[in-house]
């Protein structure tokens, strides 16, 4: 059932690549081929391959249970506030609190993952900064 | 001699105390993350991409650096199927088969030392073929015209699935994902936007770098999230090692093994669609053929360690033959060095040996040199790598995914190309799941637009012809055998997989 989906959603996809290829505006200085050419080649495989995915499914992949995929969601989610975070709170802060929710979330004691992720935030920022001298986000405090 | 200048010339280049130190670096990197069950060698090729490149090293010392971690997690993935029965990464899932047995006896210590003596002759072997044969396919590539390449393009993708490959439908999938991801941005030929709807991030284009850190390191996180496997698969009484040297009568019944299979892992290696697993694979099945007279193959045979170790080390090196001389790879790690090559704004191929010598011929000298040095560690420090076994997944994934945070965002210093990490990361995640092979999509972002200017540039000089695709029986002969190569594992891919399948092994493993 998983791959009929899969395919489906590729064909969908493939239809969907197909018409933006078809929106993209010639530009009067053109070469033979053109810039929608090749798009549209991928297109087709791309419908073709997710139609015989379609057709012929294979065995059905374990799926998570529901409270581990939520699992993965809320991981998701960390770590897209990690990325929009990092510029404003800083380097150090940022990665020690999404280093000590994913060891958290992986098995770790709720007060070993603290210390985990500020050791861990801690150990990066002086290999790659203070040791290797690359640049990494500054919060208001500096690091 | 002029391949002997030449190398000469290469040692001179890797001489230098900086380069030695990458390449001590990258050894021992390699070789901890080959022995990391969950963490292969496009992994970890992958994840220290961007920091070679934030670093600011110049093209040579980059390539030592990367090249050195992909020959010790050749290396190091045995480690790992011999003292756990878990392998490493999937080339070592051979070695488990009489590496284990050979540990559960108290030979632990003989079955490391004496992989790590194949894995060195298998990759000098290999290294020397490289040296030999690159040059010629060198020559081949120059009467390549632009017909020719996308032909080439096209065969790469069709074998890359690999006659191990279960499903075409989903290889050319993730072949076409990959290529319709690398349209996004400026067209560069006409300079008009494509697929970028109007978000001004998007006008470069995609970064690959991005988009390999996210398929391959962050869902791997994933990964382990989903089966909650934090704590670690040793413990400290199974990593009794015991004497460190074999003995000579056991290296001289190995010897006449590994040079077979340093050999027959060489060709596998160069030949697209094949790869580390299967030299490994086939190297094994070779030699059980030949010398298990007895029926002692699968119990314990020092042999059957030697074998697949050679096998998949001399692989490993004939993969990079096609990446340098041609600008195809023809598996997975040696795309992710790809990558590394184009961002750094240095493109393979039959130029690369004219007109960056020292870049060639310093990464060969480097081969040797990682080589000789991987024996050297691997050898009497094994007992540190194994030590490494004990570090829990709970507190080494997230140090990989911040690893992956601070790499991608050194190099942009942008929020939005980590959120499209992010975004590859699930996708990866699901297309693990769905048995979707995740190395073409890669190569598809990576070769997209040289892919597309060969295309557009040999119809336009053929004056908007499409049949000038088809024209040369070069170009028909690199087609056929891109066809050949697509239908062949409809046929006998099912049979081979089971057999490499045999032994159960972790779900979702990335091909090398």
């Amino acid at each position: 059932m998983s791959d009929r989906i899969f395919g489906l959603f590729g064909l969908a996809l493939a239809i969907f690549f197909a018409w933006a290829a078809l929106q993209i505006e010639e530009s009067f200085l053109s070469d033979e081929v053109g810039p929608k050419a090749f798009p549209l080649i991928i297109a087709a495989i791309l419908g073709l391959s997710s139609i015989f995915i379609a057709l012929k499914p294979d065995a059905e992949p374990e799926w998570p249970s529901l409270a581990r995929l939520v699992e993965i969601l809320a991981a998701v989610v960390v770590m897209i506030l990690y990325a929009e975070f990092l510029p404003v709170v800083g380097f150090v802060i940022a990665t020690a609190v999404a280093a000590a929710y994913l060891t958290w979330r992986l098995g770790s004691p709720v007060l070993a993952s603290l210390l985990i992720g500020v050791l861990t935030s801690v150990g990066i920022y002086v290999i790659f900064h203070l040791v290797l001298g690359l640049s990494l986000a500054r919060g208001p405090l500096g690091f | 001699m002029d391949v002997l200048a030449n190398l000469g010339d290469g040692f001179a280049v890797a001489f230098t105390l900086q380069n030695l130190g990458l390449a001590l670096l990258g050894c021992f990197l390699g070789t901890i993350m080959g022995a990391l069950p969950g963490l292969g060698p496009s992994n970890g090729v992958a994840i220290l991409i961007p920091l070679a490149f934030t670093l600011g090293l110049g093209p040579t010392p980059s390539l030592i650096l990367l090249t050195s971690v992909y020959y010790g997690a050749m290396y190091g993935g045995r480690i790992s199927s011999i003292l756990l029965g878990i392998p490493g990464d999937e080339p070592a899932m051979m070695t488990v088969l009489d590496g284990h047995p050979m540990a559960k006896k108290g030979m632990a210590g003989e079955a490391l030392s004496l992989s790590g003596i194949a894995s060195f002759v298998g990759a000098f072997i290999a290294t020397w073929g490289l040296i030999l044969l690159a040059p010629q396919l060198v020559k081949i590539a120059l009467l390549f015209g632009p017909a020719e390449y996308f032909a080439l393009f096209a065969l790469a993708f069709a074998t890359l699935g690999g006659v191990s490959s279960t499903n075409q439908a989903k290889s050319a999938f993730a072949a076409m994902l990959g290529l319709g991801l690398a349209m996004i941005g400026v067209d560069t030929q006409t300079g008009v936007p494509r697929f970028t709807f109007g978000e001004v991030h998007l006008y470069d284009g995609l970064d690959f770098l991005v988009a390999i850190v996210g398929l391959f390191a962050l869902s791997e996180v994933f990964i382990f999230l989903e089966h909650r496997h934090g704590g670690s698969d040793a413990s400290s009484r199974e990593l009794k090692v015991g004497r460190l040297t074999p003995p000579l009568s056991m290296l001289k019944a190995c010897t006449p093994t590994m040079l077979r299979t340093s050999v027959l892992g060489f060709i596998a290696g160069v030949l697209p669609g094949a790869g580390a697993s299967l030299g490994s694979f086939i190297s094994y099945s070779m030699e059980k053929r030949l010398v298990d007279k007895e029926g002692t193959f699968g119990t314990g045979d020092p042999r059957g360690v030697a074998a697949p170790e050679a096998g998949n080390n001399a692989a490993a090196g004939g993969a990079l033959v096609p990446m340098l001389a041609l600008g195809v790879p023809g598996s997975g790690t040696t795309a992710v060095l790809l990558a590394v090559l184009l961002s750094l704004n240095i493109t393979p191929g039959p130029l690369l040996f004219a007109q960056n010598p020292d870049v060639v011929w310093g990464l060969i000298a480097a081969l040797f040199i990682a080589n000789i040095m991987l024996l050297a560690l691997n050898i009497p420090m094994v007992g540190i790598f194994t030590r490494v076994l004990m570090v829990p997944p709970r507190i080494l994934m997230p140090i990989v995914a911040m690893v992956s945070f601070v790499g991608i965002y050194g190099i942009s210093g942008s929020s939005f190309d980590l959120l499209i990490m992010i975004g590859f990361g699930v996708m990866g995640w699901v297309l693990r799941k769905l048995d979707v092979p995740l190395v073409p999509i890669i190569l598809g972002t990576l070769l997209g637009n040289t892919m597309e200017n060969n295309l557009r540039r040999a119809i336009t000089i053929d004056n908007g012809d499409w049949f000038t695709l088809i024209d040369s029986p070069l170009s028909i002969a690199l087609w056929s055998i891109a066809a050949i190569g697509f239908i062949m594992p409809l046929i006998v891919g099912r049979m081979v997989r089971s057999k490499m399948h045999e032994r159960g092994d972790e779900e979702g493993s990335i091909s090398d």
